[in-house]
């Protein structure tokens, strides 16, 4: 077996669902997205017994372009990240009504098989097929399941859909022109692509349009906060656990090996780039009054992080990134589903129309606490282990970094607790609020439990990922 | 072996938090009380055994249980360090956790959510049993931060009223921002050493040759400010009082017994860092010096019966760190140790009044309690003697060797601690008039009422009263034992031993004097001339800067909180507009670009053929030239 196995698991999945009908939809979508857990983990049993799980296909002959998967630690890690975090949104989704139900479980599983196979692409041009195909599925829903004025919202995801896709073409531009000079897009010729330092700078250039757009890091995110809040929760978690670890998982993949010198030359500005997107997005979210937007906001603020770990080029900058990204994935999925359970109650994301949840459900308060402390990296979450490590690389660049990208754990404590106030605590509102339901239950011990155990013994994704990202080290100080 | 106790040491508590939060609240209200406390009382257990097998073999136990967070250079485990230090304050956080779940079980009994006062109880003591033993400062600060979540909780605890919520929301900010400089000072000693573990760390300082000392100082400074936040000191002191908010024996336990005194235990702990940065010592000091000396001050009009005892708690506090600036780590040891009997007996004390009065908290609304509530009135009069310093009992020994230790260091700062000390003395009596003697000055309500306490929250106040008066013992002057006991940690020769001279004899003298003068004067004032404290609006002059706390938090808030929300409801309203509207604008260009170039379209033949020559002028020029 071989990593295309999922990406077929996940395919066929799509249509079956669609072909299912409205009525089955969701439990058939469901069923296939836990076929594909359960085959990226025998993959991860596979691979972590020494076998190959790679594929290497020639696709078209002129140019040459190739169907190669690379399966190694890195992409499995995000691989599973993805195969985890489908079944808990579509889970999640039970307690909702969807009109034409089979196209969006469909469209769902769709996204999750582009967003695979960008994670395992290893061809330049099928990477790209695969990260534009990704955004299709997303616009779709955000457009047509999402909620609020349907014209703010019209407007809201085109802007995303075209921004994004600018930004692509400047990455697309980039892989035309490296192929002029490797004469193939498979990845590791890419990689031993000699290019000058000129050509490296306009080259990191463009894949950082691209990235940074997806990411979203400062200032390229006004597209976010608006279609997070449009979306429906479902689109609002692929988008955030998910789509935009592609664009974060993407800069270590290609864009750091691809361009290393001007990766070195100007790492400094990318990681106050990070950084300053900590500050600023701790300090919007702090007085937004949607929720969703706020949780949007603090995404800002961790993906800043995130990047600014990923551009210190230490082999700790690049494993503490990679695990926040998992963490983050798991504890924004939790989140806003948190936003959407108060949401069937109150009808409502506005958070002063909130409060006193606390007295009428303990259990969802408990679960929501969990999550928001895990959000602000309490030690003994997975998120505390990620963002140390950030933290700790940040420091041996610069103190300065680390003691700025260090005020996000106390802004993220300030915004996110004063959130949970208004929202939770204080005087029972007039309006009931009954308990989670035990579907909603599920999905939050999942995550719960997820990030708790990470939080003690991270060994294994430790272990999953460092042969990968020292091998794109090597290749980032080959010179 | 080892490895069992210290797991059955931290995780009991553990199981009591999960229990009292899965099946709490249908196991009714005195079996989740008895759950608590049982859970800690076998911690407490485990530390007795632990502190006989240490004194015995005179050697630390070190666990290693596995590896944790793998860094390139740092490889840090979750593990244990069982030593003299360690097992002291097991010893002090269980013993006294035990008495004051019991407490409990009696003071939380109305409230509907018992078991959860439990289980944050009882998560409380885990946390805090985790930072006391880990053998690194990552593990440290697993329980650091624990401890925080659980005041947090507990402050908050109950979350109905919104004050409340903010007391509880601004302690864990405040905190955290202590964290940042704990988190830092582990960057730099990690990259400096590569190292976290405690023995790993004395070892390759002791073994260092060409020390980077500025940067360690640097540490050293990063790693204060963390004790700043946890144990309350200036600059970030603001928080515990207003953590009173939450039900009195969490005060006693966390805010007054245990958690604060979490600085003290990690600067002792790393005094062989502290040790080489006598910059940062000096700095120690002075804050220590100058946050008990305000403290008290404010302590001097409070009229709220905890708010007394909270600044009374920073003051001490304070205190304890003068002696850590002077490298005098068994000292503050010492005082840490006899203030959480006092003190803790004191909140309790408290707390019973509170209870008797039906939620009263307010001084001035009280008065002759003595008769009523005898064992409180004993048992707390106990405490404040300790407190003031009367010879003998406990405090006295302690708060005179801290005065000692600065009397030989710096006179400045022995007389700034001496005149929060004799302020202590005051305010104490203060507080012990108002509440106890006189006529009761409350509702006729609350006096048919009144009646002492039952014996759960007695028996404790007892056995708190008599640590306060004898826990003197353990170190006396001339012969101490807690300084052979602690002298392994130190790489210093332990504690200069002030053998007692004239000197030390006559100032202990004048602490004792200056000690009965405050008690003489509050006597005076609030027994003799039968003075009660104005009400709000007619305090004035001093007092009001005073009562108002020297309007430190309304500067902080016009300082750093207001102007934080100014500018993100400014980047909400302004910056997000503009930046959005540039990417549209961007849009726009490029519309607009090709609005303007659909006009040459004009289907004229004449303009095409014009513009089509001009080209080709241009070209041909251009070739022309360029040779």
């Amino acid at each position: 077996m071989n990593v295309s196995t999922i990406l077929i698991i996940l395919l066929i999945g799509a249509f079956a669902t669609y072909f299912s009908g409205d009525k089955l939809a969701s439990k058939v979508a469901l069923l296939f997205s836990l076929a594909a857990l359960g085959c990226s983990i025998v993959l991860l049993n596979n691979y972590n017994a020494g076998e190959n799980i790679s594929v290497i296909n020639s696709w078209i002959n002129q140019p040459k372009i190739s169907f190669a998967l690379n399966g190694d630690g890195l992409g499995l890690a995000m691989v599973l990240l993805t195969a985890a975090l489908t079944p808990i949104i579509i889970f999640s989704s039970f307690g909702n009504e969807y009109k034409n139900a089979k196209g969006f479980y469909a469209l769902i599983l769709f996204m999750a098989f582009a967003m695979v196979g960008t994670f395992l692409a290893a061809d330049g041009l099928l990477y790209y097929i695969f990260w534009e195909l990704a955004l299709i599925p997303i616009y779709f829903i955000a457009l047509i399941w999402g909620n609020g004025d349907a014209e703010e919202r019209r407007k809201a995801v085109v802007k995303f859909f075209i921004y994004t896709l600018a930004g692509s073409l400047f990455m697309l531009t980039a892989f035309i022109y490296l192929y002029q000079k490797a004469g193939s897009f498979l990845i590791e010729d890419l990689y031993k692509v000699n290019l000058s330092a000129c050509e490296q700078f306009w080259i990191f250039l463009a894949f950082f349009l691209a990235y940074a757009i997806k990411i979203p890091i400062i200032p390229f995110h006004t597209w976010q906060a608006n279609v997070y809040q449009k979306a429906p929760t479902v689109g609002t978690m692929l988008l955030s656990g998910i789509m935009l670890k592609m664009g974060l998982y993407s800069v270590l993949r290609w864009q750091l090996p691809i361009a290393p010198l001007a990766a070195k030359e100007y790492m400094t500005i990318f990681i106050a780039l990070g950084i300053a997107g900590v500050i600023y997005g701790s300090i919007v979210a702090l007085r937004q009054k949607d929720l969703k937007k706020l949780l949007a906001y603090s995404s800002l603020a961790h993906v800043g992080l995130i990047a600014a770990g990923s551009y210190t080029l230490t082999l700790d900058g690049l494993r503490g990134s990679v695990m926040q990204m998992i963490a983050h994935g798991f504890v924004v999925v939790g989140l806003f589903f948190a936003a959407e359970v108060i949401f069937r109650r109150y009808e409502t994301r506005e958070i002063g129309e909130m409060g006193g949840i606390r007295t009428q459900s303990p259990k969802f308060t408990s679960m929501f606490l969990i999550l928001v402390l895990a959000s602000v990296a309490l030690p003994s979450t997975f998120n505390f282990v990620g963002e140390f490590t950030v933290l700790y690389s940040l420091s041996q660049i610069n103190i300065w970094f680390a003691i700025l990208g260090g005020t996000t754990i106390i802004l993220g404590a300030y915004y996110m607790l004063r959130m949970f106030q208004h929202v939770m605590l204080g005087e029972t509102n007039s309006k009931t609020f009954a308990d989670v339901t035990l579907n909603e239950g599920v999905s939050f011990a999942v995550i719960i439990a997820v990030l708790l155990f990470f939080g003690f013994y991270p060994k294994p994704i430790t272990d999953l990922i460092t042969p990968s990202l020292e091998t794109i080290l090597q290749v980032i100080n080959k010179n | 072996m080892d490895t069992n106790l210290a797991l059955i040491l931290v995780l009991t508590p553990l199981l009591g938090f999960l229990v009292n939060v899965f099946f709490g609240k249908s196991l009714g209200k005195t079996v989740s009380g008895a759950i608590g406390t049982i859970a800690v009382a076998i911690s407490f257990v485990v530390s007795l055994l632990l502190f006989n097998q240490i004194t015995s073999t005179g050697k630390g136990i070190q666990v290693t249980l596995f590896d944790w967070i793998q860094i390139s250079n740092l490889k840090i485990n979750l593990g244990f360090l069982l030593d003299q230090l360690s097992v002291l304050w097991l010893l002090f956080v269980t013993g006294i956790g035990s008495l004051i779940h019991l407490y409990s079980i009696s003071y939380m009994h109305d409230d509907e959510n018992m078991h959860k006062f439990f289980a944050y109880l009882n998560l409380f003591v885990f946390f805090m049993i985790t930072l006391v033993i880990g053998s690194n400062l990552l593990v440290l600060f697993i329980g650091w931060e624990g401890v925080g979540l659980c005041s947090y909780l507990l402050i908050g605890f109950w979350h109905k009223n919104q004050d409340y919520n903010d007391a509880a929301k601004k302690a864990f900010i405040m905190n955290r921002i202590g964290d940042l400089g704990l988190l830092i000072g582990m960057f730099i000693i990690g990259s400096m050493f590569s190292t976290l573990d405690y023995a790993t760390l004395k070892t390759a300082i002791a073994g260092a040759t060409n020390l980077n000392l500025p940067l360690l100082s640097l540490a050293a400074l990063c790693l204060f400010i963390g004790a700043c936040g946890k144990s309350a000191q200036i600059p970030l002191y603001t928080w515990l009082p207003d953590a009173m908010a939450g039900p009195t024996p969490v005060s006693a336990l966390i805010h007054a017994a245990t958690m604060v005194t979490a600085g003290i235990f990690m600067v002792t702990r790393l005094n062989f860092v502290f040790d080489l940065a006598t910059d940062v010592q000096t700095v120690i000091a002075v804050i220590g010096a100058i946050t008990s000396l305000v403290a008290a001050t404010i302590g001097l009009v409070q009229n709220d019966i905890k708010k007394v005892l909270a600044y009374s708690t920073v003051s001490q506090l304070g205190l304890m760190f003068l002696a850590l600036g002077f490298g005098a780590y068994e000292v503050a040891v010492f005082h840490v140790i006899t203030h959480a009997f006092f003190k803790a007996c004191l909140f309790l004390g408290s707390g019973s009044v509170i209870h008797g009065l039906h939620g009263e908290q307010d001084m001035r609304n009280m008065g002759g309690l003595r008769k009523a509530m005898p064992i409180t009135f004993w048992t707390m009069l106990i405490s404040s003697l300790a407190i003031s310093g009367v010879p003998f009992f406990s405090g006295f020994f302690s708060k005179d060797e801290i005065l000692l230790t600065a009397f030989h260091h710096s006179i400045p700062l022995y007389v700034v601690g001496s005149v929060a000390s004799i302020m202590t003395a005051f305010y104490m009596f203060r507080l012990m008039f108002l509440t106890f003697f006189k006529e009761f000055r409350g509702t006729e309500e609350q006096k048919h009422h009144l009646h002492e306490s039952g014996s759960l929250i007695t028996i404790p106040l007892i056995i708190l009263a008599i640590l306060a008066t004898f826990g003197g013992l353990i170190s006396l002057p001339g012969s101490s034992w807690l300084n052979g006991y602690l002298a392994p940690l130190f790489t210093k020769v332990a504690g200069e031993e002030h053998h007692l001279g004239a000197t030390e004899y006559t100032l202990m003298g004048v602490a004792v004097l200056g000690g009965l003068l405050g008690i003489l004067i509050a006597y005076v004032k609030y027994f003799k001339q039968d003075n009660v404290p104005e009400s709000d609006e007619n305090i004035t002059g001093l007092s009001r800067l005073l009562y108002d706390k020297y309007y430190v938090d309304e500067i902080y808030d016009a300082v750093f909180v207001k102007p934080i929300n100014v500018l993100s409801k400014f980047f909400r309203d302004h910056v997000e507009t503009v930046l959005s509207a540039a990417v549209f604008g961007l849009g726009k260009i490029a519309s607009e670009i090709a609005f303007q170039g659909k006009k040459l379209q004009t289907g004229s033949i004449g303009l095409y053929l014009f513009v089509f020559v001009l080209g080709l002028c241009a070209i041909v020029s251009y070739i022309f030239l360029a040779q």
